[in-house]
């Protein structure tokens, strides 16, 4: 059934989720410090293990998959309710601070896959 | 009208699926036929996100975007934290390790690199502007990481409401930089493989913005940006209002 597969992904994002918030408070950090990143290998796990309950194209999987479909809409309503205005009208230096941070983001990318190719 | 607002705010979340639905159906015919397919549906979609949320947040006043219009308040609950993590964990499904391990060391290595690279950009432009205490200057490099590492930063070094605030919003030029920006730059930079996925969501960091930028440029490569972003925000409230506060303090 579709709902055994969408209670093993919520299942594996509380889990996710509450890990890095243990983590993070662990460090003594007002933030999640990797919970998307373990629910992502938690899922991964269920769906690599022997026996492989949650197989793509089985009705568990198509549960999943549902959600993982849904995802650019939900990065749609997520753009729509972003504080533009306050990032438009931060003044110069927070503009530039922000726009220098991205350029030498994006320049590092190619490095980086370079030597992570060696 | 507040009977309408009633029942919309009742059925919060099915009046986001409509508002979403739509504006991805324009947001495609916009692509087909205004861009000629040269720009991907779900990358104008994503910046009309945006900047219906810019309209809104002048409109209003509000920090929402479009959610603050009472309306459409379920556009924040879809858009919301709980959906966005739910929905990205989903993505993982169908993942191979082996994939996720094609990064290798680098990949880990670009989460921390990231973040020392955003914090000295930020902290040079503020030295730029003439910031001179290095605890209004860190709380500035931490927000060109990300959003949340500006204020956390701030708020452990004791800055003023004014300097916190500005780092929020070179966060969030940052994410919003990043969510426009990447499917144009994508092909320049090589962002075609779960490798350097990896290592772009450990470099940008803002999950908001990388979840978005991949979704725009290929869905596909969404789960690896993901994960090495979702460490990103934690190593940078660890090393900004320590190790690189103190480093800044030492260079002054």
């Amino acid at each position: 059934m579709p709902v055994y597969g969408v209670a093993v992904l919520a299942a594996c994002t509380l889990a996710g989720l509450y890990a890095g918030d243990l983590i993070g408070a662990a460090m003594g950090l007002e933030a999640n410090v990797g919970g998307v990143g373990i629910a992502m290998l938690l899922l991964i796990a269920g769906s690599n293990l022997p026996g492989r309950p949650l197989l793509p194209g089985s009705p568990a999987g198509s549960g999943v998959q549902h959600w993982s479909l849904m995802y650019i809409p939900i990065i749609v309503a997520m753009a729509a309710r972003q504080n533009v205005a306050a990032a438009v009208s931060g003044g110069t230096m927070a503009i530039i601070a922000g726009t220098l941070a991205v350029v030498a983001g994006f320049a590092l990318v190619p490095l980086l896959s370079r030597l992570a190719r060696r | 009208m507040q009977r309408l607002e009633d029942f919309a705010g009742a059925n919060g979340l099915l009046v986001a699926f409509v508002f979403v639905g739509l504006v991805m159906a324009l947001a495609h015919l916009v692509a087909r036929h205004l861009t000629r397919g040269r720009l991907h549906g779900s990358a104008v979609a994503i910046a009309m996100g945006l900047l219906l949320a810019w309209a809104a947040g002048v409109d209003t006043g509000g920090k929402n975007g479009v959610a603050d219009y009472p309306l459409l308040a379920g556009v924040g609950v879809l858009g919301g934290a709980m959906f966005r993590d739910f929905a990205i964990v989903a993505t993982a499904f169908g993942v191979r390790l082996s994939d996720l391990r094609s990064a290798g060391w680098v990949g880990a290595l670009s989460i921390p690199l990231g973040v020392v690279l955003s914090f000295a950009v930020g902290a040079l432009v503020a030295l730029g502007f003439g910031l001179r205490d290095p605890a209004e200057i860190a709380t500035i490099g931490a927000g060109a990481a990300t959003y949340i590492v500006g204020p956390v930063t701030g708020a452990s070094l004791g800055v003023s409401s004014e300097i916190i605030s500005l780092s929020i919003a070179a966060g969030l030029v940052k994410a919003v930089l990043v969510m426009v920006a990447t499917p144009l730059v994508a092909r320049r930079i090589g962002l075609n493989n779960p490798a350097s996925a990896m290592i772009y969501g450990g470099l940008l960091g803002t999950t908001s913005g990388v979840t978005g930028g991949l979704a725009a440029t290929d869905p596909a490569l969404v789960p690896y940006g993901a994960m090495t972003s979702t460490f990103y925000t934690g190593v940078g409230c660890l090393m900004a209002p320590s190790v690189l506060y103190l480093a800044v303090k030492a260079l002054l």
